[in-house]
């Protein structure tokens, strides 16, 4: 599998690079363009309004979540997994299930911190098995297998009326209010989703440099040396899962809070195969890329149509531009809108620090 | 960095002016089914709603309207999505929304955290969405799905002779609403229904579906739209189906009976109900057709309106009418337009519509009937005309109540 075959992300610098301990901690702490980043989001309330507040930057960092749960598994792990929108949107029905919603047939009417942590522990348990199942196999077969996996939950939620409510979903699911706050409410909103983002991201991040994470890409690269050395390589890709499936779980939680409401379309096919375009767009060496892809792809989508509008087009071709502005960005850069990035740093970094600075990637 | 700080200052002060600018014009959001399974219906949806624009025309007053429409997918999600942008970003203080039967249900739910604005359904037709915990700002100018059955089941029985049926439809509240007016009636006047079949919509192979068919009864319903009605009749041909048929209100309807191949002549004879014929000879029906003839080349429209595009034309001509009766007052929440357009009897195409206290439609239902005119076109034929169709189908409120909500198994098919 390519995706996964060209992805080597750097976890030792080489020898020659002297850093500081903190530096070696916190690899974004030195970056000047990651603190502007980080400044610009916590300040984005006073910058931006309701639409592109939610619509735009909160959907994004929902996307990027479930996608990074994808990137870490594709990454890290070499496991590309197609069932991580599954997940999240197994979370978000047990959100609605177990919490209060406008369905009081189906729903159990826990308070929201009951219900959350309940979802989530189900998802994990959902996410672990199936990866336990999809861990036995490699390569395409492992898509295969998540991707059943993604589409029977798909057929099964759009069928099922007991606990799913078909194809209709379940609507007015209620959101949390306390300590006075309206959570749901934008401002709110935008800091909660924000703040589990930054954590998973953080999370992530750390992982990676991690005993854990490194014995996790130890087995993505060579698994046999790793079982040779008395690494149990099923158990750590398993872990894996458990590790993506919270972190798609939380995205979920955010995700049934936004709109209120959940239905078979959010865990269509064709948006499990949505988060995989995200990840690959944004790159999938490096956590800060599917935040990227989510991005473009939350851009695309809401604007594509009133561009093509704009420009005299047919709006209805509006999946045209979306599906070409991919093959765009897939076509001029294997490894994703970072990649591009990166290379255009090289350049501006010149021959004398390509050594020290280069990324391996193919 | 700095050209990236820039970059990000000018990005920041372009989403507030996009925030700042202020409304000379009442802003309408439509959506419509543009993708997906029902994209026809959509389309057609679309060219109704422009029909009645210009026959009605943009000005209420000194004011101007303009329309915005984002597509949807006959999701809900999507539905909810597209309504939520724009109102978000595209401002608008009036939707036109939506097209299919469970978006319905979830923009009338929507339509609850937004108190301050008017949603006007533009076509859906589950009977929950204003028969459950209706939202007070969503109105509704087309009947449900059981309504548009009004007259089917006892036409079957009497005059067809039918005794027993079986039924497929689409896995989906709107269907649910379609066959509960179908099974009401049918098994109320004494026939049987031994067997529905439900496909998730979007379904490509109906071969389970018609090799299960039961073979001992006297006809198949049909409550499919879109491209799976089509994708089940050519299958259904092609398996050697000889089957009497009767069909939905989007199932007969131009979006089919208008679809390439020759699959859709199975159609021939196939009685159904909905809320309009395409042969009335009323005079407003006729002049309807027309308007809508002309404002598109035949190339780029059915040969007359289907039901979707009648209803965006119905809804479209409420909105703009009641706008009209209050000369385009939205101040205080919109509260004279919302009152206005509880009262308002428009004198619509396919027959006289009120609002009851749900603000569901109160209108006309035909039973109809497929004829071939000659040249190869299929159209509806008005078999009976039904007036004033109410939501609880002419029973008492508190026996309608007792039957339940349309799902798979409701209603039992027996005598309420």
């Amino acid at each position: 599998m390519s995706v996964t075959h060209d992805v080597s992300v750097q976890v030792h610098r080489p020898a020659s690079t002297v850093e500081r301990p903190a530096a070696r901690g916190w690899p974004d702490i030195n970056n000047p363009a990651a603190w502007i980043v980080a400044a610009i989001l916590l300040i984005m309330p006073l910058i931006a309004n309701g639409f592109f507040l939610i619509e735009i930057f909160a959907t994004t960092l929902i996307l990027g979540t479930v996608a990074l749960s994808l990137m870490f598994l594709a990454g890290y792990g070499g496991m590309v997994s197609l069932m991580q929108l599954s997940i999240a949107g197994f979370c978000a029905y047990m959100v609605a299930v177990f919490g209060v919603s406008g369905n009081a047939n189906i729903s159990l009417g826990w308070p929201w911190w009951l219900a959350v942590p309940m979802a989530l522990t189900l998802a994990v348990m959902f996410g672990t098995l199936g990866g336990a199942l999809a861990v036995r196999t490699e390569g395409i077969y492992t898509i295969m297998i998540t991707l059943a996996i993604g589409a029977a939950f798909y057929y099964f939620t759009n069928q099922n009326w007991a606990i799913f409510n078909g194809h209709t979903g379940i609507n007015n699911v209620s959101t949390p209010r306390f300590w006075g706050v309206d959570w749901r409410a934008d401002i709110p909103f935008y800091y909660v989703v924000l703040a589990t983002a930054g954590l998973c991201y953080f999370a992530v991040d750390y992982i990676s440099r991690a005993p854990f994470g490194l014995a996790l890409q130890g087995v993505r690269d060579n698994p046999r040396r790793m079982s040779a050395l008395g690494f149990n390589v099923n158990a750590h890709r398993v872990a894996a899962y458990a590790v993506a499936s919270f972190i798609a779980g939380l995205a979920g939680v955010l995700q049934v809070w936004n709109y209120r409401q959940i239905s078979p379309g959010s865990v269509s096919v064709g948006a499990c195969i949505d988060i995989l375009i995200i990840a690959v767009v944004g790159g999938i060496t490096r956590p800060v890329g599917p935040y990227i892809g989510a991005l473009v792809f939350v851009l695309l989508r809401t604007f594509a149509l009133d561009f093509l509008v704009k420009i005299g087009l047919d709006g209805n071709r509006f999946r045209l531009l979306i599906g070409l502005g991919f093959l765009a960005i897939v076509f001029w850069s294997s490894d994703g809108v970072i990649g591009l990035w990166q290379r255009w740093r090289q350049s501006q970094l010149g021959e004398a620090n390509r050594q020290g600075g280069g990324r391996g990637h193919g | 960095m700095l050209k990236c700080s820039v970059g990000l200052l000018a990005l920041s002060s372009l989403f507030l002016s996009g925030a700042a600018i202020a409304q000379e014009k009442i802003k309408v959001g439509v959506t419509a089914t543009l993708e997906g399974t029902y994209t026809v219906l959509g389309e057609d949806g679309i060219r109704g709603h422009q029909t009645a624009l210009n026959v009605l025309g943009k000005k209420v007053g000194d004011k101007e309207l303009e329309f915005i429409i984002a597509s949807t997918d006959a999701t809900p999600d999507s539905a909810v999505r597209a309504v939520r942008k724009l109102i978000e970003q595209d401002k608008v203080q009036i939707l036109l929304s939506p097209l299919s039967g469970d978006e319905g249900i979830a923009v009338k739910n929507f339509a609850k955290t937004h108190p301050e604005l008017t949603f006007i359904n533009a076509a859906s037709g589950a009977q929950e969405t204003t028969y459950v915990d209706p939202a007070p700002n969503f109105f509704r100018y087309n009947m449900d799905g059981a309504q548009w059955q009004v007259g089917l089941g006892k036409y079957a029985y009497d005059e067809k002779k039918y005794r027993k049926i079986a039924t497929v439809g689409e896995d989906y509240s709107f269907i649910y609403t379609q066959v509960f007016g179908l099974v009401l009636e049918f098994c109320g006047a004494g026939g049987q229904v031994t067997n529905r079949q439900w496909v998730p919509l979007g379904t490509k192979d109906f071969a389970s579906v018609i090799a299960a068919l039961p073979d001992d009864v006297d006809a198949i319903y049909l409550g499919l739209g879109g491209a799976d009605a089509v994708n089940f009749l050519n299958q259904y041909q092609q398996a050697g189906g000889k089957a009497h048929l009767m069909g939905g209100s989007i199932m007969i309807d131009q979006t089919i009976l208008s679809s390439k191949g020759n699959a859709k002549n199975a159609l021939i004879g196939t009685i159904a109900a909905s809320g309009q014929a395409d042969t009335w000879e009323d005079p407003g029906w006729q002049k309807f057709v027309k308007a809508y003839q002309d404002a598109f080349p035949p190339n780029k429209r059915f040969p007359s309106p289907s039901l979707l595009a009648t209803n965006y034309y119905d809804s479209t001509m409420a909105l703009i009418l009641a706008l009209r009766q209050v000369n385009g007052d939205l101040s205080n929440n919109q509260a004279k337009y919302k009152e206005a357009l509880a009262k308002i009897e428009i004198d619509a195409p396919n027959g006289k519509i009120k609002l009851d206290s749900n603000r569901q439609a109160i209108g006309t239902n035909f039973v109809t009937e497929v004829v071939d005119d000659g040249k190869g076109a299929l159209f509806s034929k008005v078999v009976k005309v039904i007036p004033n169709v109410n939501q609880t189908l002419g029973y008492d409120p508190a026996v309608f109540a007792k039957i339940g909500l349309p799902s798979r198994t409701v209603p039992e098919c027996k005598k309420y």
